[in-house]
């Protein structure tokens, strides 16, 4: 569907180690619209991380893409060559990482990483890059640019390394900005400000973007929709609304249920999800979350349940689902 | 968005909840494997690792097994089977052999003494090998003691110590060796002559002077690598939770920090055995190893170069065999390092 | 229950780390921790919240004396115990790390790992009573027999929080020492953890000083907590009292700060967004640390320090302006 920038469908993806097949990715389906911000959900082996660099072509050996159609501002990404994802990357979808230390190489300056950025897809000389580069530095809330451009990675914070990444991220001005956990690494302080100049950046440049991440409170924030993974599949998808306020899926309402609400006036328990995650050489064969599951049934541990539309923007992939219009289907026979 | 209609081969029974049994059923531990299983398995899918450990035993048979049943021996002088060529018969072993009598050829000759060449070579590389052997050991025991205690307690303790290892790397090995050698003659020759002590004369003044260098100087590189070793596990947080649980620093050295260093020392000490071999194999070749009649696979290349027109074979025997020794435990400790090392683990 | 006698206290603690740098006789210092003072009741959890470089964790492991404390004093149930032998308060004492893959021996297995607790103390008189030992403490933990032989590295990361949780009850302490121990866990274990905290709390009668960053999770199981920004403490309160009553800016800034997992309350609520970056805690500000991004400093705030006062019934905090602020 065009009206979509990135529309992801069925794709699986695996990563072939000597220990065995890891399936990372299976049967993930997920969509975007232009200018707005998809949250995705999960926790560790969920494979956020995975669909988000699948989506750039940068899944690492040894992993390979099965199967799916991955969509994005009209271009195949499964089918496409190395060199023409290389004109996309950096300018039409871009990426800042968790780390900023390790993802900014340190024996360049900040300056010289900016322009490289917009030398590579632009065809500007150095001197027009470096405008352009203290341009961005302000736009990032950077103050005196000249000084900044000339210092290295470790002679800045962990705030100002991550504003450079987004200023690096934002130089060709991307319709789409993937951010895979870009302020776990950074203290709550710190952490606010970034979200709040990621949103503003948004508005202003009218981008869309992915927003990996393990806490509800970050999406809860900032997006307008949201998946949540678990072990490689998208187990529901929905408005933000949909997914704090009625959510479907039984590892959603755990998620929910067991984060401590700093806000809540009486101490209530936690409810903890029980189990283990998954092992990801031997997943189930049915859903993942069956053996953690409270509501488990017989056919959840034989086979992958299905997407159930909920409403026309909410759909869960749950057996309870289809048991529900199972039910319905039955009585409408009576 | 993408879903799959209805299957219509459900049934009730398929959404009845599943029994805690059944979900348990899913999730099973793996097997357990132990750190040095893991290892080993490790090391046996490493072909070259085994084929070198293979040439390792057979070498070692060679020395310590064949001799004993070969009939000859290595200080057995045969007159009139002097310069015997490989597989060659002297005279007077040819009437005897017509007489009847079973003579077991000499597979690489004799030396100008008539000594088999072949158990002098076997008998040759038990002396190499025992004495890489115990040149290791010394090694391993000195300067892992020395770099845990060093590496433990840091500081000025650690800053000393190793200022002293500075200066021992300058000491020039040969040269002591020498005056060692000098020096030990005379009070060894005396001691020698007490009873029990008779085995002074056999091994000889320079072998011990070998041993008293080997226990003086070479052990400093093994206690650099374990200090390093060292330093970075007393960070760990199993030590600081060792530490407030109230052990003793004897404790955490013996029970966390040396037990976590065994991968390392194994793989060091394997490695460090071709470099004594070498190191004993060139001194015996300068005439600083053992005493004759014990031929060491040095003294014995040293001894062959005067024929080496005539002769080849009697450099290329023990040649070859320091090289197949010191190419295979280097290997083998390559491998050990691949599988006992844990950055490389899954 | 909760008694009035302080089971743990500490004094103008202080915990200064030499660094490297710096000219040839001049002494350059980290203060971790700077002039600290607070007392945990028994049976009671004190949470300790802040930011990186805040000093938290180092107040906890001075507090165990796993590093000297450079001044001040550390009290146990009345004792003195800055300079004593700590052997025997090893027991009484105990401390959960933060990543549970590294403070588990990898060479070790489970059994031997809480073994050594047990050994190390002369907790058991034969084998087989070492061995129940091992057995109890770990069904204690939720973990089971078949475990006991198995090595660290076969467990997953909740798992192995639990062996660490299980090896710090082995010696029956009073206190523990709670070290950012879920902080490197996934969200829907941790849950599972914390449950667990606060039922040995209400079992075994233990008293906690709770470390983390993450307020959320600190003000769930503590009973009061207190702020530390820079090596100094800026609040302490109740934690109800704390997280709708803060006085202190820091606070007020920290608790707006997080993401409120809920996108109503979330639209609703006003951000105080801190300008600037933590400063370096080898050269702190003058006078009152929190003075570079405190929307209400001014000179007195580079002067002088603020005092440490009690501002309501338990409720303590240091800061000039607090009217101002209010």
């Amino acid at each position: 569907m065009n009206e979509y920038l990135v529309n992801i469908e069925n794709e699986r993806l695996s990563f072939f180690t000597p220990a065995g097949e890891v399936k990372a990715l299976n049967d993930v389906s997920l969509h975007l619209r232009e200018g707005e911000v998809l949250g995705i959900v999960g926790e560790s082996g969920s494979g956020k991380s995975v669909t988000a660099y699948s989506l750039m072509g940068l899944t690492a050996y040894p992993g390979r893409l099965i199967g799916g159609s991955l969509q994005f501002n009209g271009h195949q990404i499964e089918k496409m060559t190395e060199k023409e994802m290389r004109k996309i990357r950096g300018n039409e979808i871009s990426i800042i990482f968790q780390d900023p230390m390790t993802s900014l190489n340190p024996v360049y300056t900040v300056g010289n990483q900016i322009t490289e950025v917009v030398m590579l897809h632009t065809n500007k000389n150095k001197q027009q890059a470096n405008e352009r580069a203290k341009e961005l530095l302000t736009l990032v809330g950077i103050n005196e640019p000249d000084k900044r451009l000339k210092q290295y990675p470790h002679e800045l914070s962990g705030g100002m390394r991550q504003r450079i990444m987004i200023a690096i991220a934002l130089a060709c001005e991307p319709k789409l900005l993937i951010a895979d956990e870009p302020t776990t690494a950074l203290d709550v302080t710190i952490q606010a400000q970034i979200l709040e100049l990621m949103m503003e950046l948004k508005d202003k440049l009218g981008m869309a973007i992915i927003m990996i991440t393990h806490d509800l409170g970050v999406v809860a924030n900032m997006c307008d929709r949201i998946a949540v993974m678990y072990a490689g599949k998208v187990v529901e998808y929905g408005n933000t609304d949909d997914i704090f306020y009625n959510p479907s899926h039984e590892y959603t309402k755990g998620l929910i249920r067991s984060i401590p609400k700093l806000t809540e006036k009486e101490h209530s328990k936690l409810v903890p999800i029980e189990g283990s995650p998954v092992d990801m050489l031997n997943p189930p064969a049915g859903c993942p979350f069956a053996p953690r599951c409270r509501a488990c049934m017989k056919i959840c541990l034989r086979e992958m349940p299905p997407y159930t539309d909920i409403s026309d923007i909410h759909y869960s992939a749950c057996w309870l689902l289809q048991k529900q219009e199972y039910e319905q289907a039955q009585k409408g026979d009576a | 968005m993408p879903k799959n209609k209805l299957s219509l081969q459900l049934n009730v029974e398929d959404f009845l909840p599943a029994s805690d049994a059944e979900k348990e059923s899913l999730t099973v531990m793996r097997k357990s494997v132990g750190f040095w299983k893991d290892g080993i398995r490790r090391l046996k899918k490493n072909k070259i690792s085994m084929i070198s450990l293979a040439v390792i035993i057979v070498v070692f048979i060679l020395s310590f097994l064949v001799p004993q049943f070969y009939p000859y021996r290595y200080e057995q002088q045969i007159r009139g089977s002097e310069n015997l060529a490989p597989m060659q018969y002297s005279q007077k072993e040819l009437t005897a052999m017509e007489a009847g009598e079973d003579v077991f050829p000499h597979i690489l000759g004799t030396d100008n003494l008539g000594r088999d060449y072949a158990i002098r070579v076997m008998m040759g590389s038990r002396v190499s090998l025992m004495v890489g052997l115990i040149a290791s050991c010394i090694i391993l025991l000195i300067g892992s003691l020395y770099g845990s205690i060093a590496g433990f307690f840091g500081g000025w303790v650690d800053m000393i110590m190793m200022r002293i290892v500075d200066m021992i790397y300058t000491v020039p090995d040969i040269l002591i060796i020498v005056l060692l050698s000098v020096a030990f003659d005379q009070p060894l020759k005396a001691l020698s002559q007490r009873p029990g002590f008779q085995w002074i004369q056999v091994i000889g003044v320079n072998l011990i002077s070998i041993f008293v260098v080997f226990a003086l100087l070479y052990w400093v590189g093994m206690a650099r690598i374990v200090r390093s070793q060292i330093l970075i596990l007393k960070e760990q947080e199993y030590v600081t939770a060792a530490r407030a649980l109230g052990a003793s620093s004897g404790h955490i050295i013996k029970k966390h920090l040396l037990t976590n260093c065994i991968g390392t020392l194994i793989v060091t000490t394997t490695l460090q055995i071709p470099s004594s071999i070498f190191t004993e194999s060139f001194l015996s070749f300068l005439g600083l190893g053992v005493a004759a009649p014990m031929p060491s696979l040095g003294s014995l290349a040293s001894a062959a170069l005067n024929g080496l027109q005539s002769y080849p074979h009697r450099l290329f025997a023990p040649a070859l065999m320091i090289s197949i020794i010191i190419l295979s435990f280097n290997l083998l400790g390559d491998g050990l390092r691949d599988a006992f090392d844990p950055k490389l683990k899954d | 229950m909760m008694e009035n006698k302080n089971l743990v206290e500490v004094q103008n603690l202080q915990q200064y780390f030499p660094v490297a740098g710096g000219k040839l006789f001049e002494k350059k210092v980290v203060k971790a921790v700077d002039n600290v003072s607070f007392g945990i009741k028994k049976g009671e959890t004190l949470g300790l919240v802040g930011e990186s470089g805040c000093g938290k964790t180092t107040t906890g492991r001075t507090l165990l004396r796993l590093y000297e404390p450079t001044a001040g004093k550390i009290f146990f149930d009345g004792e003195d115990i800055t300079k004593v032998n700590m052997l025997p308060y090893r027991r009484k004492m105990q401390i959960v790390f933060q990543d549970p893959y590294a403070s588990l021996d990898p060479r070790m297995t489970v059994g031997d790992i809480i073994g050594e607790a047990i050994d190390i103390h002369h907790l058991a008189s034969n084998k087989k009573d070492r061995q129940d030992q091992i057995i109890s403490v770990l069904s204690t933990v939720g973990l089971n027999s078949e475990h006991a032989n198995r090595y660290p590295h076969e467990f997953s990361g909740g798992q192995r929080q639990r062996v660490g949780i299980a090896r710090a009850l082995a010696v029956n302490p009073q206190f523990i020492v709670c070290d950012e121990p879920v902080s490197a866990l996934d969200v829907s274990i941790q849950a599972q953890v914390v449950n667990m905290f606060e039922q040995l709390q209400e079992e075994l009668g233990l008293t906690y000083l709770f470390i983390a960053h993450d307020l959320s999770i600190v003000k769930h199981i503590s009973n009061r907590i207190g702020v530390m920004y820079l090596g100094k403490m800026v609040e302490l309160a109740d934690s109800y009292e704390l997280t709708f009553h803060s006085v202190h800016p820091y606070t007020k800034s920290l608790i707006s700060a997080i993401p409120i997992a809920d996108p109503e309350t979330s639209r609703k609520s006003k951000r105080i967004v801190l300008e600037g970056d933590v400063p370096s805690p080898v050269n702190p500000p003058s006078g009152c640390r929190f003075r570079t991004r405190c929307p209400y400093a001014d000179e007195l705030c580079a002067a002088q320090e603020p005092e440490w006062r009690e501002v309501s019934t338990g409720h303590f905090a240091a800061c000039h302006h607090l009217d101002k602020v209010n």
